[in-house]
């Protein structure tokens, strides 16, 4: 086993703190997100905001901490359906002969043909705005791509020597897609999805930047960013922390995510990814 | 000419140390005198040390290698993989490789210090004084390049030719290697060429800028016999030319068609050195002789190849400060101080006399007497080697009448890239009785393998029929050939490729089995240890992955598996062709003793005359998808019938009767 | 007919089954929009119901939903896209207009991030050095930055505070530097990466061994051999580069008031226009396709091993 490094344990850390932050903010942030403070509005951060206060004095720390819940959910939430209708298609199409293949992958190369910002926009402004529906439009514009990799995957595992062997002991198609194909194809895939939750944490701050995200006053830091932007040349630190969240949070699942995929790599030797 | 009387003596020995003695500037081993450049050898190495730095501490790949190299002369070094053969190899040019540190007590080309050189330095030397062929063509030269540009690069590279010049050269010097129509092949691409072509054009690379010595790493290793006596043809006229040629190679008999001397490598140094004709007719080093005991051929049917039958003989670890000497570890003759002291060079005796030349013509002037030290470093060369272990009987099992697979005229073809159908197998037709080992014979793309997925039912038949027990086995849906799978059981060329990576060897087994879930292979663990211990592994593999297995290893799991369901034929797929001679041995002798054991039958395909020889009780020869010759292993390959046959069989490289009767 | 023109032919073929599968989506898509697509054309203001009803027929809506398919797909192969609700003019002059800016910054962009990628990987591949690393890190940032943050940002510092760019707009050089800066920024972390790996895997192989021992230089060994095998994993990376420079130009044009596709159609999203949504659509579809073909011609030139086309 290797040795985690200490920028791995770093970020692992802060994941944990995200994750944390995301089911119980209360913990970390006493303030209201949501209070209301006119006096105080657009105040640089201080001892008593950390990250300053927005254009109503609501504090910023306060809707930073209360905002992962939100961009975790898009982000994770995204994920998840993309990789399990990405894993449905990808198999079946690898599976269920040419036919189902031929048509299963000329839907996903429609889709894939929509850059996936502009399907994302299209599935909420087909949905409505709100949280749940900027995860699935983001789920839903990224299942093709994992679809395509699933599929390339199984047709490649497929001509392994253990998927050859295993037909010579009497197994049948079933079985070889379930206990070797999708098992072997599956373990990189879930790495790769992980990576892709930062990913979708951006897709999903964009759309909130564009106004598509959760309705207002839900506290997320892409909703928060657009805000601050109209405030720029008066407060820099509106706009400035929920960035940071945005970035910070980012680059601490890609460091975990790289850290595993190397590790996984480590134990397969002439494995695709 | 004071070397020239040098010659007619025994060579000094050197009495302590590895290094070989310098003290007027002569050198021992150098015994072939150049007329034509008579100062002295072109390459001289003494104690070249290489360490790699690895995560694991540092590793010595080779531990004090000392040789030299004249004009016209052809010194092989042989070893098997990780040897540090192909590391001493590219010293020569500067490119071990990152993380290796290079030293040496004296490292030099024509005079030439070649130690702390740098790299500026270093790129006049490499292509322009000393060319480098690798072994794989297909993967050495750029695949999205051009053969000719990748010829033109040297020209370009030492600025030999202008540039306007240089593609007509490149043509030449195509030419000079003997490929046929060499301004279309200028214009092609490496996957476009056949494999000897592609050998030829990365040979041509190597030799455009007219360097003096020519370094050959495995040059011919991926090719098919009758290519490799061409390549090996054309690297002897080069030597004829007065080219000093470096072959570097793991096979003893490849190297005796072509090299003046042999130098035995083993975990990182010489074990062994001397002329062609003293290392083969009386090996000294306990290794040297293992190595040649290992080779399977006509002498050694009904032995056993390998003097072990555990699994337990990987290359040694070679830490820079392991004392004793590195083979004790796997040696029949170990004492007590081999352990502790590494040996010194022992004198066999000097042989002085002239031989014919045995790879092509030589000009007469260069055909003078060769005198080569004869020397092993070892303690124990005076011991007798011990005699080969009779293998189980073969063929007592056989009854006529019990015919388990018949392939009755069974024809394939595939659908080509330009969507014209090629036949790969054509009318092939052959029976298999129970207990017999049949091989299967052909070089590549003869449709072995093709054969072998039929019989396996992993392909039909566009016409034809296979049938198991006089039933059919061939076109029939996969629900009715289901329950008759377990008779047919393949062993594969790559059995790390045929292991489900997330599994351990008990699950691997256990699959075969039909139990593939961890908890059911747990319940059939006995069986499974028993299956384990009829390839010579014990229990302690059990928790393994295939990747911390070593090929010996994998190979035996692979058989163990391939036997868990109790099978009556074995279809064995290129299974020892992967692996290292002395791995390869073992594994022969696995085959031979499951056999023994178990009778059951083997369809055994290898490109390998010496093993078809050695594991064989029929052969069938194939080439181009036919049959073209079948018949006793004896009468087949003493007395073949075919031209084909006769042709293979004068391709192949031998060490035996021919050369040192 | 050659081998490559039956293939081109049957790529023709297939990219217009795909732009019509797109244009059928999007179709469909805005038919279970909530919401009467007749009251958002004529905007906040309560019609009067005969005149409800004359526009009501004169976009179509008065019938059954195949009529209405059939005709939206008369009309677009005749490349009629229809007129937007908003801006009142046909969809296609609309599109036409807004192409070009779009264009150009994604160009810019491009050519941007290529080369600064390609510097960063020829330079640092296969070397242990500090340069590696850092380089490495500036990669993951890059990558992990939201680039309308970076954007905003960007704005603030050089438009706002030190004047050097023009804060909106502008078709000149200058004002596409910033909005070219910021979607750059996005793809150079993971072009260098895949070029860097792509130039690692290359210099291990034998081929590059055989090129040094002909004493090639290293400078000539990574351009001439290595970087071309690098470019292969970044030609299939081609469709989501298309797809990250649109996406991308929708936020960028937002952030720097520039003309272009992305911004016409972030507005036209929030005001429900639904004639320019499909057209953007199609069009994106069709742009995207033809890239696909003109990246395999491209793939089939880098490496010539690409003899058949693999799906």
């Amino acid at each position: 086993m290797r040795r985690i490094g200490p920028g791995v344990a770093i970020s692992a850390l802060l994941v944990a703190l995200v994750g944390l932050a995301a089911i119980w903010p209360g913990l970390l942030a006493r303030a209201d997100p949501n209070a209301v403070e006119p006096v105080d509005a657009l105040l640089g951060p201080s001892g008593a905001h950390w990250f300053g206060t927005d254009q109503l004095g609501r504090d910023v720390y306060s809707r930073v901490v209360h905002g992962a819940r939100v961009s975790l959910f898009i982000g994770v939430g995204a994920t998840a359906i993309a990789l399990l209708l990405g894993c449905l298609v990808g198999m079946l199409a690898a599976a269920c002969g040419r036919l189902v293949d031929e048509i299963l992958m000329q839907i996903t190369d429609v889709l894939l043909s929509f850059p996936g910002l502009l399907l994302s926009l299209l599935v909420v402004a087909v949905l409505g705005p709100s949280s749940t529906n900027a995860a699935i439009a983001i789920g839903l514009s990224s299942a093709p791509g994992f679809a395509r990799l699933v599929r390339g995957e199984a047709l490649v595992i497929r001509q392994a020597g253990y998927v050859r062997t295993a037909v010579t002991f009497g197994a049948g198609r079933a079985r070889v897609h379930l206990r070797h194909v999708l098992p072997n194809a599956f373990a990189p895939l879930l790495v790769l999805a992980l990576l892709s939750v930062g990913a979708a944490v951006i897709a999903g701050s964009s759309l909130s930047f564009l106004g598509l995200g959760p309705r207002v006053p839900t506290a997320e830091w892409g909703s928060m960013l657009a805000q601050g932007k109209d405030f720029l040349t008066i407060s820099w630190a509106m706009a400035v922390f929920p960035g940071l969240a945005i970035t910070v949070t980012v680059i601490a699942i890609n460091i975990v995510g790289r850290d595993l995929q190397r590790r996984f790599e480590g134990r397969h030797p002439g494995g695709t990814f | 000419m004071a070397r020239s009387e040098r010659t007619a003596t025994a060579s000094p020995l050197p009495t302590a140390g590895r290094a070989l003695p310098t003290a007027d500037g002569a050198q021992p081993s150098a015994g072939r005198v150049q007329p034509t450049a008579g100062a002295g050898p072109l390459i001289t190495v003494e104690d070249l040390r290489v360490t790699f730095a690895t995560r694991g501490g540092p590793l010595a790949a080779v531990r004090g290698v000392s040789f030299t190299l004249s004009p016209g002369e052809c010194l092989a070094i042989v070893g098997e993989s990780g040897s540090g053969k192909s590391v001493t190899a590219r010293a020569l040019v500067g490119l071990v490789g990152a993380g290796g540190s290079v030293s040496a007590g004296r490292l030099e080309l024509a005079g030439q210090d070649l130690r702390d050189l740098r790299e500026r330095d270093w790129r006049r030397i490499r292509g322009r004084r000393v060319g480098l062929v690798l072994q794989d063509a297909l993967s050495s030269l750029d695949p999205v390049r051009t053969v000719g540009a990748e010829i033109a690069e040297t020209l370009g590279n030492h600025r030999l030719v202008p540039r306007a010049a240089r593609a007509a050269r490149a043509v030449e010097l195509l030419a000079e290697a003997r490929v046929p129509e060499p301004a279309v092949r200028a214009r092609q691409r490496p996957y476009e060429l056949s494999g000897g072509l592609r050998q030829r054009a990365l040979i041509a690379s190597a030799l455009a800028g007219q360097p003096s010595v020519l370094v050959a790493d495995e040059p011919t290793t991926a090719l098919d016999v009758s290519v490799q006596a061409q390549i090996l043809d054309l690297l002897a006229a080069r030597k004829a030319d007065g080219e000093a040629l470096l072959l570097i190679s793991h096979d003893l008999a490849v190297v005796s068609r072509l090299a003046d001397r042999v130098a035995v490598m083993y975990a990182g140094a010489l074990v062994e050195e001397g002329s062609v004709e003293d290392l083969l007719r009386s090996p000294r080093h306990p290794y040297t002789r293992e190595l040649l005991a290992a080779i399977p051929s006509a002498h050694a049917r009904g032995t056993r190849l390998a003097i072990r039958r555990d699994a337990a003989t990987g290359p040694a670890v070679t830490a820079p400060d392991a004392a004793g000497c590195r083979y004790a570890a796997r040696c029949p003759l170990v004492q007590a101080r081999c352990r502790s002291a590494e040996p010194e060079p022992v004198a066999v005796e000097a042989e002085v006399g002239s031989r014919p030349d045995k790879a092509g013509p030589r000009d007469t002037a260069a055909a003078v007497a060769v005198a080569v030290a004869h020397r092993a470093w070892c303690w124990r060369t005076d011991e007798p080697w011990p005699a080969p272990q009779a293998g189980p009987a073969r063929g007592r099992v056989r009854r006529a009448d019990d015919v388990v697979i018949e392939v009755d005229t069974v024809w394939k073809s595939f659908r080509g890239p330009d969507g014209s159908r090629r036949p790969a197998v054509r009318g092939v037709s052959f029976e298999l009785r129970a207990g017999e080992t049949v091989g299967l014979l052909g070089e590549s793309g003869s449709g072995k393998s093709t054969t072998a997925e039929i019989v396996l039912g992993l392909l039909e038949p566009d016409d034809g029929a296979v049938r198991l027990h006089g039933r059919p086995w061939s076109r029939l849906p996969e629900a009715a050939r289901r329950p008759d799978r377990h008779r047919i059981q393949l062993v594969p060329q790559d059995p790390l490729g045929s292991f489900d990576p997330r599994y351990t060897v008990e699950r691997i087994v256990g699959e075969a089995l039909s139990a593939p879930g961890r908890r059911a292979a747990a319940r059939r663990r006995d069986r499974i240890v028993e299956l384990l211990g009829l390839v010579g592994l014990g229990a302690e593999v059990l928790p393994r992955r295939a990747t911390q297995l070593s090929g010996g290893q994998r190979q035996r799991v692979a058989i163990a598996r391939a036997l868990a369901p109790e099978p009556e034929v074995l279809v064995c797929d290129e299974p020892v062709s992967a692996l290292d001679v002395s791995i390869q041995a073992q594994i022969l002798d696995v085959f031979a003793d499951v056999q023994d054991t178990l009778g059951v039958a083997m369809l055994f395909i290898s490109h390998d005359l010496g093993v078809i020889y050695h594991a064989c009780d029929r052969v069938l020869v194939m080439r181009d998808g036919e049959l073209v010759e079948q018949g006793d292993v004896e009468q087949v390959l003493r007395a073949p019938a075919h031209d084909y046959t006769r042709a293979l069989l004068a391709a192949v490289p031998r060490l035996d009767t021919a050369t040192f009767a | 007919m050659t081998p490559t023109a039956r293939w081109l032919a049957r790529r023709l073929a297939l990219s217009v089954l795909v732009v019509v599968g797109a244009a059928t989506v999007a179709f469909g898509a805005l038919q279970i929009v909530p919401g009467d697509p007749v009251h958002v054309m004529m905007g906040g203001a309560a019609p009067s119901p005969e005149v409800y009803q004359q526009t009501r027929h004169e976009l179509g809506y008065d019938r059954p939903l195949p009529v209405r398919y059939g005709r939206f797909l008369g009309q677009l192969l005749r490349g009629d896209l229809g007129r937007s609700y908003q801006l009142h003019r046909p969809v296609a002059e609309v599109i036409g207009s807004q192409l070009w800016p779009t264009v150009q910054l994604a160009l810019a962009a491009f050519g941007l991030a290529f080369v600064a990628a390609a510097a960063l990987a020829v330079a640092t591949a296969g070397r242990r050095s500090g340069w590696r690393r850092l380089s490495s890190a500036a990669e993951l940032v890059m990558i992990s930055t939201p680039g309308f943050w970076v954007g905003v940002l960007l704005l603030t510092a050089f438009s706002f505070r030190l004047q050097l760019f023009p804060v909106a707009g502008g078709d000149s050089l200058e004002g596409i530097v910033l909005p070219a800066v910021t979607l750059a920024l996005g793809l150079i972390g993971v072009f260098a990466q895949v070029m860097r790996e792509g130039l690692e895997r290359a210099l291990e192989q034998p081929f590059v061994l055989s090129a040094r021992a002909r004493g090639t230089g290293e400078t000539a060994v990574r351009l001439r051999h290595a970087l071309r095998h690098a470019l292969i994993p970044m030609v299939t990376l081609a469709g989501w580069i298309v797809g990250t420079l649109l996406g991308g130009a929708v936020l960028v044009e937002t952030i720097f008031s520039r003309e272009g596709l992305g911004r016409i159609t972030a507005t036209a999203i929030a005001g429900r226009d639904l004639p320019l949504v499909t057209g953007v659509a199609v069009v994106a579809a069709t742009i995207f396709t033809l890239l696909n073909i003109a990246v395999d011609l491209l793939y089939r030139v880098i490496d010539p091993r690409m003899k058949e086309v693999i799906r």
